[in-house]
């Protein structure tokens, strides 16, 4: 069973590059919403800054679903990837 | 529309939650927590941060400022960003460590400090007082819209009255359904399920206005954003960008520290699991709610009157439209706003006031020798709960009478914010770095909260003028950052130069490394010292939940009965348990002095440390399998144990039945042989014949019950099955029992209508159980006056349970386990007469109608437990026979 | 002066004994209880000690025990009457100078005191 391992170690890189872009999304998040008040406030205060907010902040919301449901599915990857290789150790044994 | 009208919807509204909350409680406690713990049930009880501040004042916000008031909702949403790793961590160790209140998770992870707890309980109260007059003030001000709209115009509710009855109102919803019991975890199902209820109230009452305002009033999208644009060149509408960025950092705070937020956010979190749907709903829920603030505010400054209070835009622009049901509906929605905020944060306060200042007071006060009072903890925080429920209440109504409630909104609202913010850099620290101590949370938060103090909340009661501030530099922002920096910079500089005490070195390894800790402690190992733990559990759980978890403990070690060994596990467990009702300081602290915990030392900590370090490498399989190998040693050393008793008692068993038979024999051959004297006057022939009498009378006695002991044993009992109440049963016992040690008289102690049970058995059987248990308690206690409680409960299974506990000086630990063997009593100086085949007779019958009869510890007296099945078992070699 | 004193705490054996003996000529006491039982026997002084084996609080052996390592040789060598309810099985009580069983007939309780007391 050479695959297996492979699979696992597949599955849990996947799920570390997940929990990297977890991390870093906030300060995505906190860059997109500060900057452009800290470069241009007077151009971000009326009818365009309400459209460029409001885009970022439904933008963020689909991202943090997208990221959440990759999460969980990759997490649900690896427990069976692991659970797989416990059984067959269990049957070596 | 008419006020009364206005009125009866709204009492209808009230009828609507109260009955919401008693359904969703009921539902909880009969175990359907299903859809009560749904994630979409989590996320709208979230929706708790949109006060009435945000469903009126957002509005006025941002008439006034523009879209800085964005800032309150976009915080949050990039918190909820990091909700993966973040959020669904703190949740996870505040679970862990039953924690009630933010106030508690900062005291449980400095070293378990009350007095930090009762500081961060201080600055919770004084922030939140004018943020629950803010919200009586919304209510009452909407109200008056509606009343003086009316064609008389004039006022029909003075704003104090209405805020007192809404006041009134919300402490009774909140005592019914926060302050039900005290649970060893502080969720509080019907309150949750009626905010969500509310939730969506709101947020429908505010998607239709916007609707209606963007469709209806002006012309669609496009149109709006014209209009918003025509505001170009408004000075009061530049962002700022450090108010901005001040606000931001403020409010994402605000979403974790505030009391009601971590009420929802982390203490009626089931597990961490719920936030990553929450991660991404929250945020679309708070884009909802904002989404339509601007176009209200700049429609309602252009069709209402100048002199019109932007605040109430949202009442008065579809009233002033003749929507009167929009208005309505947005009334109502201003109203659960307004109403979900203030139960919970009411709840969170109370949680926080009795736990850290109102049970370590009372404790301290009454400080008794150990172990022996009865006291009813449990009941002095539920009322304790009650009080502080009323006074956070009576505060706020007071605080909005005596300051006129003249205040633009958004500036009380974030005095609250800003207040709680300064929590967050011991929390934030305290969970990342394990350096994180209690000198330097003390003097992070004591510094925040006093510059909070100076520069932000008595200037806004009007105390004191804002310090004065560099030219240029908002006044807000600069006292928010400067706060937060000197809080930031005091919490590390005296973390790096103070060294923490052991117990907080242990639970900063818990917090940071997310694993469950280990409570060290060199307490004799034994059931001796549970059982004055199952005491104390008592007086805080009540009996039945404190036996459930005691009971439970010891069968995961592979015992049976109520008192499990004192391992770490077993202590970390109860200690979290307690910590989840009452704090995690007072439950640290009540162990420690029941169980005489020792001073942890450093080098017991290394040792506990390394353990926790080996027990997090060991997998998970290993652990269970070492788990079940302690598991099974455990149940064959009892078992062994068993054995040698047995053995010991079988032999003993024949010399014990000789010499029963040889006693009374004795006196009756003596006699007899004295009876043959010639010369005996008639008084003494008398009485030494009814001596004779007596004793045969005995021996028969004894050789009925070892008759009947050897019949029950081999399960060949007859039994004649039938039907019978429970109160006859125990009504017939008492009178039978009465006949023993007549002259004492005992104050029986019953609940007649829970008696009335109706069960399947052989009542003729049960009762000679009661009459023997009862009789029991008539010989032994030794109480003055002495008492007798019985206690019958249905169980779960359709079956009966009866205890009957008298207030005597019960049986010692060491002789539980014996009293139901054979002959137990033999060498017991106390025994009257009978041989002691009583109990064992007790128990054999028992266990042939299914059931069992067991010695309840604990119980502060000789207490007893009959468990009947809901019908006893079919015995198997009777229908051998048969066939 | 007491004869004999019996430590005995079933009230109706104790009775059968002290009326048979008294009979006799004989001065008899009685304490019921294993408790206090050496004491009794150090303040009366008695020819004669009947002990029942089991009582509660302090065993028959205990007490026969603690009188023969008395400091006072006299009161140490008191005669000794051991009654038993276990039977044959044990009837071997070194320290005693005399075991009954019980039941016992009434001659043979009376011609073993007589015995003793000579």
């Amino acid at each position: 069973m050479p695959d297996r391992p492979l699979f696992l170690e597949r599955a849990s890189f996947r799920r570390r590059r997940l929990g990297d872009a977890a991390r870093v999304l906030p300060v995505l998040a906190a860059g997109l919403i500060l900057v452009p008040v800290w470069w241009m406030p007077a151009q971000v205060s009326f009818a365009a800054g309400a459209v460029w907010l409001f885009g970022i902040w439904a933008g963020l919301i689909a991202a943090i679903w997208a990221l959440h449901r990759a999460l969980r599915r990759a997490d649900a990857a690896t427990l069976r990837a692991s659970q797989a290789i416990t059984q067959d150790d269990g049957h070596a044994l | 529309m008419p006020f009364e009208a206005l009125v009866a919807g709204c009492l209808a509204y009230v009828a609507l939650m109260f009955g919401v909350a008693f359904a969703a409680d009921r539902a909880a406690s009969r175990g359907h927590v299903r859809w009560l713990d749904h994630p979409v049930v989590y996320t709208l009880s979230l929706s708790v941060y949109c006060s009435a501040w945000t469903f009126y004042g957002a509005v006025g916000y941002a008439s006034r400022s523009g879209l800085e008031f964005a800032t309150i909702y976009l915080g949050p949403t990039v918190v909820f960003t990091g909700a993966w790793w973040g959020l669904r961590r703190l949740v996870r160790v505040a679970r862990m460590h039953h924690v009630t209140s933010i106030a508690d998770l900062i005291s449980a992870r400095f070293g378990k400090s009350n007095r930090l707890a009762a500081l961060v309980t201080l600055i919770a109260v004084i922030a939140a007082t004018p943020y629950v007059a803010l919200q009586l003030q919304s209510v009452s001000l909407s109200f008056e819209v509606f009343a003086t709209d009316s064609l008389t115009d004039i006022p029909l509710a003075g704003g104090g009255g209405t805020a007192l009855w809404v006041a009134g109102g919300l402490a009774l919803f909140t005592i019914l359904f926060g302050t039900r019991n005290l649970a060893a975890d502080e969720r509080h199902h019907g309150v949750v399920t009626a905010i969500a209820l509310e939730a969506l109230v709101k947020l429908t009452a505010f998607l239709a206005l916007g609707v209606f305002v963007v469709w209806g009033l002006a012309d669609g999208p496009a149109d709006m954003l014209d209009r918003i644009a025509a505001r170009a060149g408004d000075p009061g509408w530049i962002l700022r960008p450090d108010r901005w960025t001040a606000l931001l950092i403020v409010s994402g705070a605000a979403v974790i520290a505030l009391p009601r937020m971590f009420q929802v956010l982390v203490v009626e979190a089931a597990d961490e699991d719920r936030l990553s749907t929450a991660g991404w709903a929250f945020p679309a829920y708070l884009f909802a709610m904002s989404l339509f603030v601007l176009p209200i505010a700049v429609m309602g400054q252009q069709m209402l009157p100048a002199d019109a209070n932007p605040d109430l835009y949202v009442l008065t622009l579809p009233a002033q439209s003749g929507q009167n049901w929009l208005a309505f509906l947005v009334f109502l929605g201003g109203f659960s706003a307004a109403t979900s905020m203030v139960v919970v944060c009411t709840i969170a306060l109370a949680t926080m006031i009795s736990n850290h200042w109102l049970v370590p007071l009372w404790l301290m006060l009454r400080r008794k020798p150990q172990g022996d009072d009865p006291e009813d903890l449990r009941g002095f925080v539920l009322n304790a709960r009650r009080l502080a429920i009323l006074a956070v209440m009576a505060v706020g109504w007071v605080y909005y009478q005596a300051t006129g409630g003249t205040a633009a909104l958004a500036a009380m609202g974030l005095v609250a914010f800003t207040g709680m913010a300064q929590v967050l850099p011991a929390m934030i620290g305290g969970l990342l770095w394990r350096g994180a101590n209690r000198r330097g949370a003390f003097g992070g938060v004591g510094s925040g909260f006093a510059l909070w103090l100076a520069m932000i909340f008595l200037p806004s009661v009007g105390i004191g003028a804002p310090p004065p501030v560099p030219q240029g530099v908002d006044p807000l922002a600069f006292a928010i950052f400067l706060s937060l920096a000197v809080n930031t910079l005091a919490f590390i500089g005296l973390s790096i130069f103070g060294m923490p005490d052991p117990v907080e070195r242990l639970q900063g390894l818990s917090f940071v490394s997310a694993v469950d800790p280990i409570r060290h402690s060199r307490l004799a190992r034994g059931a001796d010292q549970a059982e004055p733990l199952l005491v104390m559990a008592r007086r805080v759980w009540g009996a039945e939940d404190a036996l459930r978890f005691f009971q439970a403990e010891a069968a995961f070690q592979g015992k049976s009965g109520y008192l499990p060994d004192l391992t770490p596990r077993f202590l970390t467990r109860l200690e979290r348990r307690l910590a989840g009702s009452i704090g995690a300081a007072t439950a640290h602290a009540m162990i420690d002095s029941v169980a005489g915990g020792a001073e942890l030392t450093v080098s017991d900590l290394m040792q506990v440390a390394t353990e926790a370090q080996r027990a997090k490498e060991e997998t998970q399989r290993l652990e269970n399998a070492r788990a079940e190998l302690a598991r099974t040693a455990r149940q064959l050393r009892e078992a062994n144990d068993k054995l040698t008793a047995l053995s010991v008692q079988k032999d003993a068993f024949l010399g014990q039945i000789s010499h029963e038979l040889r006693t009374p024999m004795t006196s009756v051959r003596a006699f007899s042989e004295i009876l043959r004297t010639p010369d005996l006057p008639d008084a003494d022939r008398d009485r030494f014949a009814k001596i004779i009498y007596d004793e045969s009378g005995r021996l028969t006695r004894l050789l009925d019950d070892l008759l009947d002991l050897s019949v029950l044993e081999s399960g060949q009992a007859q039994l004649s099955i039938t039907p019978a109440n429970l109160h006859d049963l125990i009504e017939r016992a008492l009178s039978a029992a009465s006949a023993t040690r007549p002259e004492r008289v005992f104050r029986v102690d019953r609940e007649p209508l829970a008696e009335y049970v109706g069960v399947i058995t052989d009542p003729d059987r049960l009762l000679q159980v009661l009459i023997n248990v009862i009789s029991n308690a008539r010989k032994y206690c030794d109480a003055e006056p002495p008492a007798l409680a019985i206690r019958v409960r249905r169980t779960l299974r359709g079956g009966a349970q009866i205890d009957i506990i008298d207030n005597g000086s019960g049986i010692e630990t060491a002789r539980q386990a014996l009293i139901f063997e054979k002959f137990a009593r033999l060498n017991d100086p106390a025994r009257a007469g009978g041989a002691g085949l009583g109990l064992a007779i007790c128990r054999e019958i028992m266990a042939n109608l299914g059931g069992e009869i067991t010695y309840l510890p604990g119980q502060g007296g000789a207490a007893f437990r009959i468990l009947l099945p809901r019908r006893p078992p079919v015995p198997v070699n009777a229908g051998l026979r048969r066939a | 002066m007491l004869d004999i004193l019996m430590i005995e705490d079933e009230p109706n054996i104790a009775e059968a004994v002290r009326f048979i003996l008294t009979r006799e000529g004989w001065q008899v006491g009685l304490h019921p209880d294993g408790l206090g039982g050496i004491e009794a026997i150090r303040s009366e002084k008695p020819r004669l000690v009947i002990l029942d084996v089991m009582l509660p609080h302090r065993s028959g052996t205990e007490i026969l025990a603690e009188l023969r390592g008395d400091h006072d040789p006299g009161l140490a060598a008191t005669p000794v009457l051991m009654l038993t309810a276990r039977g044959q099985a044990s009837l071997s009580l070194p320290q005693a100078d005399a075991v009954l069983a019980k039941p016992f007939a009434n001659d043979e309780l009376r011609a073993m005191v007589r015995r003793m007391l000579n």
